[in-house]
This record gives C-alpha cells, sequence and structure tokens, in this order.
C-alpha cells in the first residue's frame, strides 16, 4: 500500500514536500542558535542557566521515554529507575564511594590523589548507557507478553523496587549481607565534576560549561530521535503501537522490537541520570520517587506523544514551570487571595491536574504528531467506525 | 465479575495439560516458599509454631483492608478494564475521613459501649458514602469522557487523579503522619487460641469485613443491577442492546468500589491509629497485587488474594524488615504477571493472554 494514498485517504495534509522552503528548519535553527548564546547573555552563576539546564537534561529523559512510549506504545510508569541507576553509576565510578579500592582513568590531577574509583565521565557515560540498557531489556523481558495496563504495572513495580533498594541497601540488599550499596538517604557525595578534555576544569560557579554540555546532549539526543522515528526499526515501533497483531502477521519481530525500545529509552535515561548525578554532585536515594516518572511523563503527554518538537517544548516548559514558575512567579498568590498554604507542595497535585486536563481536552498534546492525533481523534469521535490500520512493511 | 465458565473440551493434548498444572501450581508454590522456610526456621528455634500462625494471623486482618480495596480494583477492571491507578489514594482519603469524623462525632478513648459501637458504625457509613460519591465523580470526569479514547488516556487520567487525590490530602492534613486515638484498644488480647492471641484490631477487622464480603458477593450475583453489571463486563455493546443503560451501570460499579475502599480506611486507620496523604499510594499498589493474585476481575479471586498479599506482607514486616515489604510484595506482582498473569481464579483475558 502507497503512503501517500493510505494518508490522504484519512483525509490528514500530506507532510510539506521537499525541496519547498521549510519553516520548521528555520525555526529550530534559530532556537538551536538561540539556546547556544544564551548563556552569555546572563551571569556565569546565574539561577536561570542552571534552571535551563534542569530543562535540557529534562528534554533527554523525556525523549527516552518518548521512544516507550511515543514511539512504541509501551506505558512504562518506572522510568526513574533508569535516571537511577545511570545516577549511581556515576556514584560509583566517579566518587570516592568505594574507599577500599583505587582506580583512575582520565582524571585529573587533583582526582588522582583521591581514594575510590574515578573515571572520566566520558567512559561513565558508555558504561551508564550499557548497564540501563540491560536494565531496560530485563524489565522489558516480563512485560512482553502483557500488553496494555499491565505493563504500566510491571514498570511502575520495577521503578518502586528500584527505589527500595537505592533507599534501604545501605547495609546489604534485602537484608542480606552488609554491603553498602548505594548509602540510603544520605547519598553519595561528592561526586566527581564532569571533566572534557581541552576544557577548563568544570566548577560549581560557573554553570555555562554543564549547560552547553547538557545542551549538546540533547541535541545529540533529539538527531537521535530523528533517525530513530524514521528507520526500519522506528517505522516497526509504530506499526507495533498501532497494532500488535497487524504488525506481527507483516513479519515484525515484536520480542526484538519492543526491547530494543525499552533499551534504548532506559539507555537515553540513564545518560541524563549521569550529567545530573555530576551536576547535583550528590546521588541520593530521595531523587527516586514515583513522582519523577509522572513529571517525565507529563511533559511527553503535554508536548504530544510520539512529537519529538513536542516532547521537547514540553519538557522544558515543564521543567520551568516546576523550576521557577512555582516556586518564585506564583508562590504568593494563595497568600494573596487569602489561603494560607505554600504552593511548592502543591507542584504534583498541578501536575496531576494538567494530566487529566490534557487527556480529556487534547490528548493529541500541544505539538502533536500527526499519526498520533489521527489515531486519538478517531479513536474520541468515531466510536465503532472501522479504521484502516496503516502498516508499513519494514 | 465471574464470566461463565466454559466447558472444557473434550481431550487436551498432554503439553497443555502439564502446562496447566505448571502454572497452576507454580504460582501456589510460589506463594508457599516464605510461609514454609519460616515454619521450619520456628520449628528450629522454638519448637512450635505459634510464631508463624501469629503473623499468619494479623497477616489475615491486613490482608482483609487489602481484600476491601482489591475489590474496588477487581470490579472496575471487569466491567471497563481499566487500572483504576487512583483507588489507593480514594483509600487514604477514606481514612482521612474517617480520621476528621472521629474528632467530629465526639468519639474519644474513653467512649464504651454502645456509643462506641454506634459511632463507629455512623463514621463507617459516612466515610463509606463520601469515597463512593467521590469515587462516582472520578468516573464522571475522568474517564466517561474517554471511553473511546486509546487505552493509554483514561489510564494517564487515573495517574493523575491519584496524584490530584495525594495533594487533596496534603492540604488536609499535612504532610506528617496523623495518630489517630486508640479507640478500639487494638492491640488488647481478646483471647488466645492455640498460642495466638486475637485482639480487638483482628475482631474488628473481621465484623466489618465479612458481612460486607457477604453482601458483595450476593448482590453481585443476584440482585438486578448485579446481573447488569455482569452483562456489562462480558459484552457492553450486548448489554446496551438488551436494554442495560451501560453508563449508569459503570457508575454504580464505582460506587461499589469506592463504597469498600471507605470502610478500608475506617477500619485502617483504627487498626493502625495512624493515617498519612501517603499511604494510599503503597497501599493501592498492594491491593493491586492482591486483585491480580486472585484473578483480576474475579470478586472472591480478590478477596483471596487480599488475604495472601496480607500474610506475605506481614512475614516480610516481621521477619525481614518493614523497609523491604513494599518490594517484596511488587517482586511477587512481576513475578505472578510473568508466570500466570491470570490469576490464582481468574481466567484467560486479553490483555494478560
Amino acid at each position: 500500500m502507497s503512503t501517500a494514498t493510505a494518508t490522504r485517504a484519512r483525509g490528514i495534509k500530506l507532510p510539506r514536500q521537499v525541496g519547498r522552503f521549510p519553516l520548521s528548519s528555520i525555526i529550530g535553527a534559530v532556537a538551536i542558535v538561540g539556546a547556544i548564546l544564551l548563556p552569555l547573555f546572563y551571569d556565569s552563576g546565574s539561577a536561570f542557566i542552571g534552571d535551563s539546564t534542569a530543562a535540557l537534561y529534562y528534554v533527554v529523559m523525556a525523549l527516552g521515554l518518548n521512544i516507550v512510549v511515543g514511539f512504541a506504545g509501551l506505558l512504562d510508569l518506572g522510568y526513574v529507575a533508569f535516571f537511577a541507576i545511570g545516577a549511581y553509576t556515576m556514584g560509583w565510578f566517579g566518587s570516592s564511594f568505594f574507599t577500599g579500592s583505587d582506580i583512575h582513568i582520565g582524571v585529573s590531577e587533583f582526582l588522582q590523589a583521591q581514594p575510590g574509583i574515578h573515571l572520566n565521565w566520558l567512559l561513565i557515560l558508555p558504561i551508564a548507557a550499557a548497564l540501563t540498557a540491560l536494565a531496560g531489556a530485563v524489565l522489558g523481558f516480563p512485560t512482553l507478553r502483557l500488553r496494555g495496563d499491565y505493563i504500566a504495572i510491571v514498570t511502575l513495580a520495577f521503578g518502586e523496587i528500584i527505589g527500595r533498594i537505592a533507599i534501604n541497601s545501605d547495609e546489604g540488599v534485602f537484608g542480606i549481607g552488609d554491603f553498602n550499596l548505594t548509602n540510603g538517604r544520605a547519598g553519595i557525595t561528592p561526586v566527581d565534576k564532569i571533566d572534557l578534555p581541552f576544557v577548563e576544569r568544570f566548577s560549581t560557579l560557573n554553570i555555562r560549561p554543564w549547560y552547553w554540555t547538557a545542551l549538546v546532549l540533547a541535541l545529540v539526543v533529539v538527531f537521535i530521535n530523528f533517525r530513530l522515528r524514521d528507520s526500519r526499526i522506528g517505522r516497526a515501533w509504530i506499526a507495533v503501537r498501532e497494532d500488535e497483531v497487524a504488525a506481527v502477521s507483516m513479519g515484525i519481530p515484536t520480542v526484538r522490537v519492543k526491547l530494543l525500545a525499552y533499551a534504548i529509552g532506559a539507555a537515553l535515561g540513564g545518560v541524563a541520570g549521569t550529567f545530573i548525578g555530576s551536576f547535583f554532585n550528590v546521588v541520593n536515594a530521595d531523587q527516586f520517587e514515583f513522582s519523577f516518572s509522572i513529571f517525565v511523563l507529563a511533559m511527553i503527554i503535554l508536548g504530544g506523544l510520539g512529537s519529538i518538537w513536542g516532547v521537547v517544548v514540553g519538557a522544558i516548559a515543564l521543567s520551568f514551570i516546576n523550576n521557577r514558575l512555582i516556586p518564585d512567579v506564583f508562590n504568593d498568590v494563595p497568600g494573596q487571595i487569602g489561603l494560607d498554604f505554600d504552593l511548592t507542595q502543591l507542584g504534583f497535585g498541578i501536575f496531576g491536574f494538567l494530566l487529566v486536563i490534557m487527556m480529556v481536552l487534547r490528548p493529541q498534546g500541544l505539538i502533536p504528531e500527526r499519526r498520533h492525533q489521527a489515531e486519538f481523534t478517531e479513536g474520541i469521535g468515531g466510536g465503532e467506525q472501522e479504521t484502516t490500520v496503516e502498516v508499513r512493511g519494514p | 465479575m465471574e464470566s461463565a465458565s466454559i466447558p472444557a473440551r473434550p481431550s487436551r493434548p498432554r503439553g497443555e495439560v502439564v502446562r496447566e498444572f505448571i502454572s497452576r501450581f507454580g504460582l501456589i508454590a510460589i506463594l508457599l516458599i516464605l510461609p514454609v522456610a519460616y515454619g521450619i526456621q520456628d520449628l528450629q528455634q522454638d519448637g512450635d509454631l505459634s510464631r508463624l500462625a501469629t503473623n499468619i494471623k494479623d497477616g489475615l486482618s491486613n490482608g482483609a483492608i487489602w481484600a476491601l480495596i482489591a475489590v474496588g480494583y477487581t470490579l472496575v477492571y471487569g466491567i471497563i478494564e481499566l487500572i483504576n491507578f487512583a483507588h489507593g489514594d480514594l483509600f487514604m482519603i477514606g481514612s482521612f475521613v474517617a480520621y476528621g469524623m472521629i474528632a467530629t462525632v465526639g468519639l474519644t478513648v474513653g467512649t464504651g459501649g454502645l456509643g462506641l459501637v454506634f459511632g463507629l458504625l455512623l463514621i463507617l457509613l459516612i466515610a463509606m458514602v463520601a469515597c463512593g460519591v467521590l469515587n462516582t465523580m472520578i468516573e464522571r470526569v475522568a474517564y466517561r469522557p474517554l471511553r473511546n479514547a486509546p487505552k493509554l488516556a483514561p489510564l494517564i487520567t487515573a495517574v493523575g487523579f491519584s496524584f490530584i487525590l495525594q495533594n487533596v490530602g496534603l492540604l488536609w492534613l499535612g504532610g506528617s503522619h496523623r495518630g489517630v486515638p486508640d479507640l478500639i484498644s487494638s492491640q488488647a488480647q481478646y483471647a488466645t487460641v492455640l498460642g495466638v492471641p486475637i485482639t480487638h484490631g483482628d475482631l474488628l477487622a473481621l465484623v466489618v469485613t465479612v458481612p460486607l464480603f457477604f453482601f458483595l458477593v450476593n448482590f453481585i450475583g443476584r440482585s438486578r443491577i448485579g446481573r447488569a453489571m455482569r452483562a456489562t463486563a462480558q459484552d457492553p455493546q450486548a448489554a446496551r442492546l438488551m436494554g442495560i443503560n451501560v453508563d449508569t451501570t459503570i457508575s454504580f460499579t464505582f460506587l461499589l468500589g469506592g463504597l469498600m475502599a471507605g470502610a478500608a480506611g475506617l477500619i485502617y486507620a483504627l487498626y493502625q491509629t495512624d493515617v498519612w496523604f501517603f499511604a494510599g499510594f503503597t497501599a493501592g499498589l498492594i491491593a493491586f497485587t492482591a486483585a491480580v493474585m486472585g484473578g483480576i476481575g474475579n470478586l472472591r479471586g480478590a478477596i483471596l488474594g487480599g488475604l495472601i498479599i496480607g500474610c506475605i506482607q506481614q512475614l516480610s514486616d516481621n521477619r525481614i524488615g518493614t523497609e523491604w515489604t513494599p518490594a517484596i510484595v511488587f517482586g511477587y506482582l512481576v513475578l505472578i504477571l510473568v508466570f500466570r498473569p491470570q490469576g490464582l481464579l481468574g481466567e484467560q483475558t486479553r490483555e494478560a493472554g
């Protein structure tokens, strides 16, 4: 079946033809240049740049989750687990936590003198990506036979188990042994700063290099997302999402395809985790709560499931709302209207409200992906009508 | 809801029979690991099983609460195939209502006899009605508009409502644990049977949950609206053709689930003498595990699952450590979903198949 006829049959506008001047790429280029230059307009240690850095690592996380939820349609409520594993990888291989060992690879002279395992961040990145990808595949394995909301529950349980292990593993895991794996709520601190070759050492006072590092990460991940979406595997994900039975009968190896979605999504979460561990200078069990998974999920719902630019916008928007708008700008509002509570406490209630409102009023998100929008509108308006399922061969 | 039993095919290949056997009894074997291991350990250390028996008795009392919540999950799942994530937090709201009403009604530790019984009955009623109405309203706002949307959509609104309810709880009583006056002196011993102390708390769990379960099973099995619920669960389209008002029936299902959650809230508040805005999240997950264990959509399964999960939880609390209990319960959840997604009593469903 040719794509064009299938799309036209559903009454969807065709994408702009290549060759015409695409407006979106101009906007994209301007946005990227603006993002690169942004820190120069602010103080090197300004809180705004710190919040922007946060927005960028949330972009990385949200795009990772978008692969699992948006592309492959597997609702993952335990994404925080991969953030945790990534961050702990940073903590284990980039701090003096294991005082007994003495391994130093590619680190500065100052760290050479410290006990523990110290690897360069560039070395920790692939380790974390590999570990989290493995964890993602392990998580994916039991969900292969399940569909729909059962997957949500298994992933949620997985996230909670990892969270429990993080909190309680300061003396053995599950009460067995007395090995200190995570240092519990006290956390692993200090964590090594990112140390890139040919660049001045990173410090907590100058946030600009952190920002640019996060920006590079985010741009690379956006690029990866686009390439994945348009690849054979990306089309297979979308086919599995839209109709698994049809996908199987078209010869798509669903097991491999789903496991890949989990593994790649998880790896991106792990990469962001290493960055956050180093940026915060602490890896602490209290960071890894269920609400974090929902926070990231809210970003991709807000932006539009499966829509890459939508997810980027959603991540930046929610991250700024959480880090800046709620604590700084709107915090006086309840007091002014005569109510006595702290708005920051309500953060996740607001996100919950946002999830409900978005799903009821605009389920396709702010910047919807065309195909996904069709899915949602057909579902809500159409009732029982026959839907044509479009499956492109792999 | 129970679906009609399908007559067994006359002859089945041997491999299928073996697989069926492993699938059914494998789960039972997994469930028996903890009690058997600790039973042997007790026999070696103390020479009798009274510690294990006490654990199991406490587990059953706790499990009665989980069973009440699990019923709410299973009813809703049975009828619209939605995991109502907000249900655990609804239970939390129920415990908060109970906490608030205890002060309002004016029950204190000193209140005794008839005053206590009638006061608690009143509070039970109020908590149940409050949760039932709230649950119905949530269904109206968050799930009904999405009836024909992809399955992801109502699941996400359910998660959203779970957070909203948590924040309502946070605003209501603040972020810290609140102690509930120990009205029934829940730890006081009533009698000792075979070395197992029976406390007032156990008795409360018994006298509240048993009539409720009895009512529920009979209501769904015998009443007109119960029949409508089962019909809708089997095939909403056909039910509508038979003249059943599907929307009302679904609302009613949520009402029933909410009633049970409210009752669980009161028992929990009195039994644990502690309410907390975050308690609903863990409780919800534990109860969901119970519902899945029994076979989601199956009412008796949810009750059985609740009691079993209660025992596992109590054993883990008492022997391994309270801090590991959620991880262990969720570990069981994953194991069940991997090895027997249809649960102990459930039928094979499309979702879990």
